[in-house]
């Protein structure tokens, strides 16, 4: 075991595996970031990936990343920099040197820096021998060669070794940390069941890069991060996909309505439905339509007849389902359309995260047509939003959009397990049998909600379609005055959502200097940047919105009790003009970044003293 | 290997009429359109079907054709440009209880929502489409349609249509369709017929009917529907016997060699045992399309049930999938699925 003498007490620690797609970085990075959150820690996790399953080998382009965060503190996001960066080929050094730490330690397959591969990389020279590194506590493993020669005696081919290198690694970074290898070996045995020697290869693997690291001395001190002070409760690591899938289905559970999901693939909200489809056995009903607008359509169909129903997509499938919308707005019925944010526009950047499908959510679509908007803030919590997307549609008679990105789908994070009986009522209006006072477009007075009447239900036949209905009866009409009301009930419908939504609420004093306003997934890092400067003893606040549409009742009341408010998201400015629409009287400054990757804590933190 | 399940859609407990379909909405089709008569033969076939009245769900696009909805008297939905099979598809799927019914055009289902309607075909949904195919764009005043003859002048065609035209019977049968049958809509009494056996059918059924337009394609299926011709130029089919048609009942169809022919009974020996017998439930599809793309001058129209194969429908399965991961799998409510796999709990 490791020289106890030289451990550094740590609060957190920004790991990143990275190589070729196809070396095994997500899964080396997953399987940290288990054995983290087993040590107690709290952590964040975000894969990096290309488009291509398996781009051109070695080159800049086909380079997998997988960042995990690990800390006793609360982790609110992925990480600025790197501390400890695994690089298995030149490719990965190259391209994600700018975002390692100077003297953090990377650990590279040294094997793999020949002059094919390092030119292949753009590297004019290897640079494991050019001193171009020496600010970096540098470890050049020879992970291909120890690797295999570790294998041979098992009679395992090297093609075969050279795929465990990945774990390898992962030894190295156990040791680095002196955690158990346990959690892992049990993964190799779940994983390999009906092939022992698997088992076999990937353990011995695992333990010869623990005792590699064990001899090296290059690999300097051994970190050690005490277990983080988290809420008692049942734990465990989640995916924004999965917790919005999870979500849905809590809703469905509570509110005792179906789940139908009518979906098509698309990057990066493929996993909501590939994660639905698993669980028929909850009476999960998932459709893979044809197209995108298959997917919604055949949701509305869903909804009609009495399903939560659901549809999950990115920004070009929203497009796509843009019309699809407006018949469910017309029609009244509650539709959940979850849209994974990536970069755009057209197939734009399709594994990168943004936030440019705000004016989309809000607006995109022929006629006046207001839906409620939502958005996630972390992984974790698009389990709860989802949930509330659902409840919101369902009560209110509906489609909700909720905004989640590419960051918060693909990224993980601890979630504290929720009991579904916690969870708040869902309670649908159905319209009773035989009800005489029936009418389809007859309101709740308060709510403005209409009834929802399931086809089978005696005594409800009634029909209804895309046309503009009479106000009441719901009949076709075209009398320029009822098209007026109707359009005005609408809006008002929606607003009136307001009143069933929390408060906006403000992370700092409620006055002061500067008012930072994010929404959606920038939260740990706007979140984080706030805090730093707090601490600082800055007069600073963040008001970090999710409720979009309608927002919040208190929000001019927020905006209002600071002397600056700047608007950061991850676009050229959506969401800052919509307050710039809706709440006139501020003056608002933006901070804005359309490059495919999350904001920085740092970057943001200058910003924000250039304001203070 | 996959059992027909029991249907389960409720009867209704008291004998239906006519009556009981009409909407209180004033129908607005052309007088003189196709789609009266169309209106006419759903009335007469719902109450022989015999589900109870709450348990029929019209779905439609948009078109001329799809306003149906509005002047039946069941759930109903009209949805947008050519996604009514798409929103038929989540109806069925979600309520397998329900009796689906699809009111489409040639405009709706063959061209806009094209991509929909080989897809639920080819799925075996267990719905019923109604095409009407009048092989113009009459809502919109008279463009072609994917259907219209090739070199027909229209509005958007003065020249001439440069296209060829689908014939619906044969995309069916090329998406692997279960049931088509095929209906003009100068016949009230075969149009209920073959609703009867639509309805009758587990799986997708389409029902083309050869519908007139009076102002946009006046007369465009006189060739198979003028009282003058229409015995030589359509041929009702009926399952289990000879193909037969003609004023006279003297012609026939058979097959020869790999190919259908026109035959005329007594002449070069030819009887009614040289003929094709129609079997409208084999599952090979090979003689049901040749009959499907017979068309005047050289053939009849076939007209009745061309095919109605038995094939397990998509919304069987999902039910039967249900089932079976219901009675095995050990996550059987959402606390289950939040506490399964690697959690761990923190004090």
């Amino acid at each position: 075991m490791s020289d106890q003498s030289n451990f550094i007490e740590k609060e957190d620690v920004v790991v990143k595996f990275c190589g070729d797609s196809g070396d095994g970085m997500q899964l080396a990075g997953t399987l940290f970031s288990d054995a983290a959150a087993l040590q107690g820690l709290d952590l964040a996790t975000f894969p990096d990936y290309p488009a291509e399953i398996r781009a051109p080998h070695n080159t800049i382009a086909g380079v997998s990343g997988f960042q995990v965060h690990v800390g006793r503190k609360k982790i609110d996001t992925t990480g600025d920099f790197v501390d400890i960066l695994v690089a298995m080929n030149p490719a990965s050094l190259k391209s994600n040197l700018k975002w390692t730490r100077p003297g953090a330690t990377i650990i590279v397959d040294a094997d793999s820096f020949d002059e094919a591969t390092c030119k292949k990389a753009g590297y004019l020279t290897n640079p494991l021998e050019d001193n171009s590194l020496e600010g970096y506590n540098l470890v050049k493993a020879p992970v291909t060669m120890l690797t295999r020669n570790a294998l041979k005696p098992l009679g395992i081919d090297n093609k075969t070794a050279d795929r465990t290198r990945n774990v390898f690694t992962l030894g190295i970074i156990y040791h680095i940390f002196s955690w158990s290898l346990d959690s892992t070996v049990s993964y190799f045995k779940t994983k390999f069941k009906k092939k022992p020697e698997m088992v076999e290869a990937n353990k011995l693997v695992l333990e010869t890069g623990y005792s590699y690291a064990d001899t090296v001395e290059t690999l300097g001190s051994s970190y050690h991060i005490a277990k983080a002070k988290m809420a008692p409760g049942r734990y465990r690591n989640i995916t924004g996909n999965v917790a919005t899938a999870w979500g849905l289905l809590a809703a469905a559970e509570r509110s005792g309505r179906p789940l139908f999901l009518g979906s098509y693939p698309i990057t990066p909200a493929t996993e909501i439905l590939i994660e639905l489809a698993k669980f028929k056995s909850l009476g999960a009903k998932v459709f893979q339509a044809e197209d995108e607008i298959a997917g919604i359509c055949s949701a509305i169909g869903a909804s009609y007849t009495g399903s939560l129903a659901l549809t999950t997509t990115s920004g070009p499938g929203l497009s796509l389902k843009s019309e699809a919308i407006g018949l469910a707005v017309m029609t009244e019925l509650p539709l959940v359309i979850v849209n994974v944010q990536r970069g755009g526009p057209s197939t734009g950047l399709p594994t990168k995260s943004e936030q440019s499908d705000l004016m989309q959510a809000l607006f995109g679509r022929n006629g006046e047509a207001p839906v409620v908007v939502l958005a996630a803030s972390t992984p974790a919590d698009c389990f709860h939003f989802a949930y509330e997307a659902a409840k919101l549609a369902l009560e209110h008679m509906t489609p909700v959009i909720l905004l989640t990105d590419g960051s918060l789908g693909n990224g993980s994070q601890l979630f504290r397990i929720p009991k579904v009986a916690d969870l708040p009522d869902i309670t649908p209006p159905l319209a009773e049998p035989n009800d005489k006072d029936y009418k389809p477009y007859k309101r709740d007075p308060e709510t403005l909600v209409r009834k929802w009447a399931i086809p089978g239900t005696e005594g409800l036949r009634h029909r209804i379609g895309g046309l503009e209905k009479e106000n009441g009866s719901g009949n076709v009409s075209t009398d320029p005055a009822n098209h007026q009301i109707m359009t005005d009930l609408r809006e008002a419908k929606i607003q009136k959502v307001a009143d069933f939504i929390p408060e906006q609420g403000i992370f700092g004093a409620k006055k002061g200097e500067v008012l930072v306003v994010s929404w959606g997934g920038t939260r740990g890092t706007t979140e984080a940047a706030v805090e730093e400067l707090q601490k600082q003893g800055k007069k600073i606040s963040l008001a970090h919105f999710s409720h979009i549409m309608p927002l919040p009742k208190n929000t001019h009341e927020v905006l209002a009790g600071f002397k600056k408010i700047i608007v950061c998201e991850l676009n050229s400015g959506q969401f800052v003009n919509y307050l710039r629409m809706k709440e006139p009287d501020f003056k608002y400054s933006q901070f804005n970044k359309v490059m495919g990757l999350p904001f920085t804590v740092t970057e943001l933190v200058a910003k924000f003293n250039e304001m203070l | 290997m996959f059992e027909f399940p029991e249907k389960t859609i409720e009867r209704s407990a008291v004998e239906l009429n006519k009556s009981d379909f009409v909407s209180d909405q004033m129908v607005k089709w052309c007088p003189g359109c196709g789609a009266h008569a169309i209106l006419a033969s759903i009335a007469n076939v719902f109450p022989k079907i015999g589900y109870r009245k709450e348990n029929f769900m019209m779905v439609s696009g948009i078109g001329c054709s799809s306003r149906f909805p509005y002047y039946v008297n069941t759930y109903g939905f009209h949805g947008i440009h050519g996604r009514a099979n798409a929103i038929a598809s989540g109806v069925k799927i979600a309520n397998p209880n329900l009796s689906v019914w699809i009111a489409t055009g040639d405009g709706d289902s063959m061209a806009i929502g094209g991509n929909h309607f080989i897809h639920i075909i080819r799925r075996n949904i267990d719905v019923n489409i109604v095409l009407f195919n009048n092989q113009i764009y009459g809502l919109t005043k008279g463009q072609y349609s994917p259907t219209t003859p090739m070199g027909s002048v229209t509005k958007t065609s003065p020249q001439g249509t440069i296209e060829h035209p689908f014939n619906p019977g044969e995309l069916v049968l090329g998406a692997q369709g279960t049931f088509f049958a095929r209906a003009v809509d100068t016949n009230v009494k075969l149009m209920t017929e073959v609703m009867f056996e639509a309805a009758r059918h587990d799986g997708t059924s389409v029902i083309e009917i050869l519908q007139n337009c009076i102002i946009f394609a006046d007369k465009t299926h006189e060739a198979i529907t003028d009282k003058e011709v229409r015995d030589d130029a359509q041929i009702h089919i009926k399952n289990g016997e000879p193909l037969i048609f003609g004023k006279n009942k003297d012609k026939g169809i058979r097959l020869n060699g790999t190919q259908l022919e026109v035959v005329t009974l007594g002449e070069n020996g030819i009887t009614e045992d040289d003929l094709l017998v129609h079997d409208q439930y084999q599952q090979d599809p090979g003689v049901h399309l040749m009959l499907a793309k017979m068309y005047p001058p050289h053939f009849p129209v076939a007209l009745g049930v061309i095919r109605s194969a038995m094939y397990p429908t998509y919304d069987d399965l999902v039910e039967e999938q249900i089932v079976h991961a219901k009675a095995t799998s050990k996550i059987l409510c959402v606390d289950d699925l939040l506490n399964s796999g690697d959690t761990w709990e923190i004090e």
